[in-house]
């Protein structure tokens, strides 16, 4: 209609007179502006050149149903999971939000990769062989087609996990509850690992547990690109970006035995782009933090932990960020083919890396001596004290080698139990975790993932009941110790 | 780096830049026949279409699963006949030979049928097992792990076979004697480390396997790896530049003054 208008001489619309009737300049076309309103209003209408709200595509978008904060291994899988949990299909949108796209501090891309399952709580157990069958199946789980398939380059040679006299009661229990998990795990004494294991000395060994099967380590980047693609394909978006804020509404209700109990439902997130103080709202229905090793920075941001300490509400969420190195060694005369992931009893470890007499490993610090988790230097005379010595002690071959490279990554370490925190908050109702490893996320990572979207799919664990990895036992003081930690 | 491995089967040529609409597509179709043809125009719909891609997730999906199909354990036959017969019956089943302690080898046909005499033997072991070319996977060797006296295995260019089968051959270790992993397409150098359980292993097979990034190192690693046991395989000089050719060569090059 507003073309026909503006065609001169064939209506008497919003232009009152026709253009083109009078002859001569009519009164409008004072300063040969008329032309140039006619070229602006020609460009509104469709088809034209001017775009009257900018492009917004590098923006998340306005409404999500679930937000995951944090695009590691653990969000993604969660993503994962969603998308191919939910009915029907394509129901739920999922929006992950990452402030780093490059990875460069994520604890997955640092990872030493490795996986087992000589845990202690046989929850670890079943989330390690959960994500071992997994893996296993990675390219039937992950397949996208017209894709090439995924090769996580899994090295099969177990863990070797070695205990002095007063471990080896706690071993020998250890193994008995992996053994009732269905893990495949061998005890042997420091007579049958000098024959199996030439080049180990067994001095200070009483028991030494290893995995036959299940157990070893593999290429985390490559599951995380697998999961990125596919989950890109499965629907999920993805934004490069900070959450600076959660704008939430708090309502009161009273428990059964009669006390005030405020409970917060997030309705927004505030998402940040990189490098520019633009923020997006996203209104959404769940937040999942999967935010690794700041995540307990997240949690506040949520409001958890706000009130007076040993309530409920003054609870925080007690993951925080620990740096730990990883130096890579060329040793000439070391171990072969063979080696396992060795773990030695005061808490150093290495493992083969490639084919070229090339190994990895690194030590955890005691409390004492937790290096600042400022930034990512690392220490080399870490390695000269606490990694070195006890390494060459245990195979003297590490007497000559020589370092080629080392870095350092982030724990999302749980200062409460090294376990991690799975499920939702008593107070902030919908926001879920799936953080708080403190180590081994990566090795549970899918299974993990399958148990957050059963519980916001269903409201219940289904396949690994995680109850005991509720965020309620850090009020109530319900510690799942793990006897086992690097 | 290895060899990376061949795509999905689905996987159709990179498509061209200059395919826009229909008509577009009987361009880029190279004329080399109907298959080929029939395999773009089905791609070219799944990138337009949701139910064209979930045909072709299905179409994909059912590969998979008749390869599961053909892994299936023979539970019945193992509670009546017997690990070992289970076993064997498996194995034919796949199209493989199967050797029975003081008995003849026992193959199938061109057409997959074969006899069933083996089944009225009384727990005689089976001692060599012939799977070559088979598509049995790590499902699949649940059926192989129960022979206990298996002294002979050939896994001679299985597709299915990857590393995470060569970690679960450790229950033979007892037995094993001889082991072939010639032309499997799956099998890398990480695998090979987890043979070390074989303490009674004394031929292996490793030739021509693609995904190993570097055979003869990979060799001479594996013979350290298992001393009593005879590696053949890829020759160890492979890739090394032939020595005295190079240094003729540097010394007729003129020193640059």
């Amino acid at each position: 209609m507003l073309r026909r208008a503006l065609q001169p001489g064939l209506s008497r619309g919003v232009l009152g007179r026709g253009l083109g009737t009078h002859r001569g300049r009519s009164t409008l076309d004072q300063n040969g502006k008329v032309p140039e309103i006619k070229k602006k209003v020609q460009s509104v209408l469709p088809g034209g050149a001017w775009n009257p709200l900018h492009d917004t595509s590098y923006l998340p978008p306005e409404h999500s149903d679930v937000v995951i904060v944090g695009g590691g291994v653990i969000g993604l899988s969660v993503a994962y999971w969603l998308k191919r949990l939910e009915k029907p299909r394509g129901a739920i949108r999922v929006l992950v939000v990452e402030r780093d796209h490059t990875y460069s501090q994520a604890s997955t891309a640092l990872s030493v990769g490795g996986i087992r399952q000589q845990f202690s709580v046989p929850e670890n157990i079943q989330l390690s062989l959960f994500s071992v069958e997994f893996l296993r199946n990675i390219n039937e789980y992950l397949a996208v087609v017209d894709d090439p398939p995924l090769d996580i380059q899994f090295n099969p040679s177990g863990y070797l996990l070695l205990a002095s006299e007063k471990g080896a009661a706690v071993m020998e229990s250890n193994v008995k509850v992996q053994r009732q998990e269905g893990a495949k795990v061998c005890l042997m004494s420091p007579e049958q690992l000098r024959n199996k294991f030439p080049w180990i000395n067994t001095e200070g060994v009483a028991l030494a547990s290893y995995g036959m099967e299940h157990e070893g380590w593999f290429d985390p980047w490559c599951l995380l690109q697998g999961l990125r693609r596919k989950v890109q394909s499965m629907g999920v978006l993805f934004c490069h970006g900070e959450v600076t804020r959660f704008v939430s509404s708090s309502s009161h209700t009273k428990t059964t035995s009669g006390e005030e109990v405020t409970l917060r439902r997030i309705h927004e997130v505030h998402v940040k782009m990189d490098r520019s103080l633009e923020y997006q709202p996203v209104e959404c229905a769940l937040v999942i933090n999967a935010a690794g090793a700041w995540s307990g920075q997240i949690a506040e941001l949520a409001g958890v932990g706000k009130g007076p300490p040993g309530t409920l509400q003054g609870t925080k969420l007690p993951v925080e960020l620990r740096k730990r190195y990883v130096y890579l060694w060329h040793c000439p005369q070391g171990p072969g083919l063979e080696t396992p992931f060795v773990m030695d009893a005061g808490g150093a470890y290495f493992r083969r890396e490639g084919l070229g007499n090339n190994y990895l490993g690194g030590c955890s610090p005691t409390e004492e001596e937790e290096p600042d988790p400022g930034n990512l230097e690392v220490d080399h005379d870490f390695f000269q004290d606490k990694v070195w010595p006890p390494l060459a002690q245990r195979v003297p071959a590490f007497e000559t080698l020589k370092v080629r490279s080392a870095w350092a990554g982030y724990y999302d370490y749980n200062t409460f139990d090294q376990n991690g925190v799975v499920g939702p908050h008593p107070l902030v109702v919908n926001m879920y975790f799936a953080t708080g490893f403190s180590g081994h996320g990566l090795q549970q990572a899918p299974a993990v993932g399958r148990a957050v979207a059963e519980m916001v799919l269903d409201g219940h664990f289904q396949t690994i009941n995680l109850s005991p990895f509720l965020f309620n036992r850090f009020y109530l003081g319900e510690k799942v110790q793990e006897h086992n930690i690097i | 780096m290895a060899a990376p491995r061949a795509p999905l089967h689905l996987v159709t040529p990179v498509w061209n830049r200059g395919t826009r609409g229909i008509r577009g597509l009987s361009r880029a179709v190279a004329p080399e026949g109907s298959q080929k043809k029939g395999r773009s125009l089905l791609q070219f719909l799944a990138d337009r279409f949701y139910d064209v891609q979930a045909l072709r997730e299905y179409l994909l999906r059912k590969q998979v699963l008749k390869v599961h199909q053909k892994n299936r354990p023979f539970t019945y036959i193992k509670e009546r006949f017997g690990p070992h017969a289970a076993g064997a019956y498996f194995i034919l089943k796949q199209g493989g030979a199967v050797k029975f302690q003081g008995k003849e080898w026992i193959r199938s046909d061109a057409r997959g049928h074969f006899s069933l005499d083996f089944l009225k033997f009384q727990a005689v072991p089976v001692e060599a097992v012939d799977a070559s070319g088979c598509a049995i996977n790590y499902q699949g060797l649940d059926s192989l792990l129960a022979l206990k006296e298996l002294q002979s295995l050939w896994l001679q260019r299985c597709p299915h076979v990857d590393d995470w089968c060569l970690g679960r051959l450790h229950p033979l270790a007892n037995s094993l004697q001889e082991l072939s992993l010639a032309g499997c397409p799956r099998i890398s150098e990480r695998g090979l480390a987890s043979l070390h359980h074989l303490q009674n292993l004394r031929r292996l097979d490793i030739s021509d396997l693609p995904a190993v990034s570097n055979p003869g190192l990979t060799r001479i690693l594996v013979e350290e790896m298992l001393p009593s046991c005879q590696v053949l395989g890829a020759d160890w000089a492979q890739g090394l530049p032939s020595g005295p050719e190079e240094q003729s060569r540097d010394t007729a090059s003129p020193i640059p003054a």
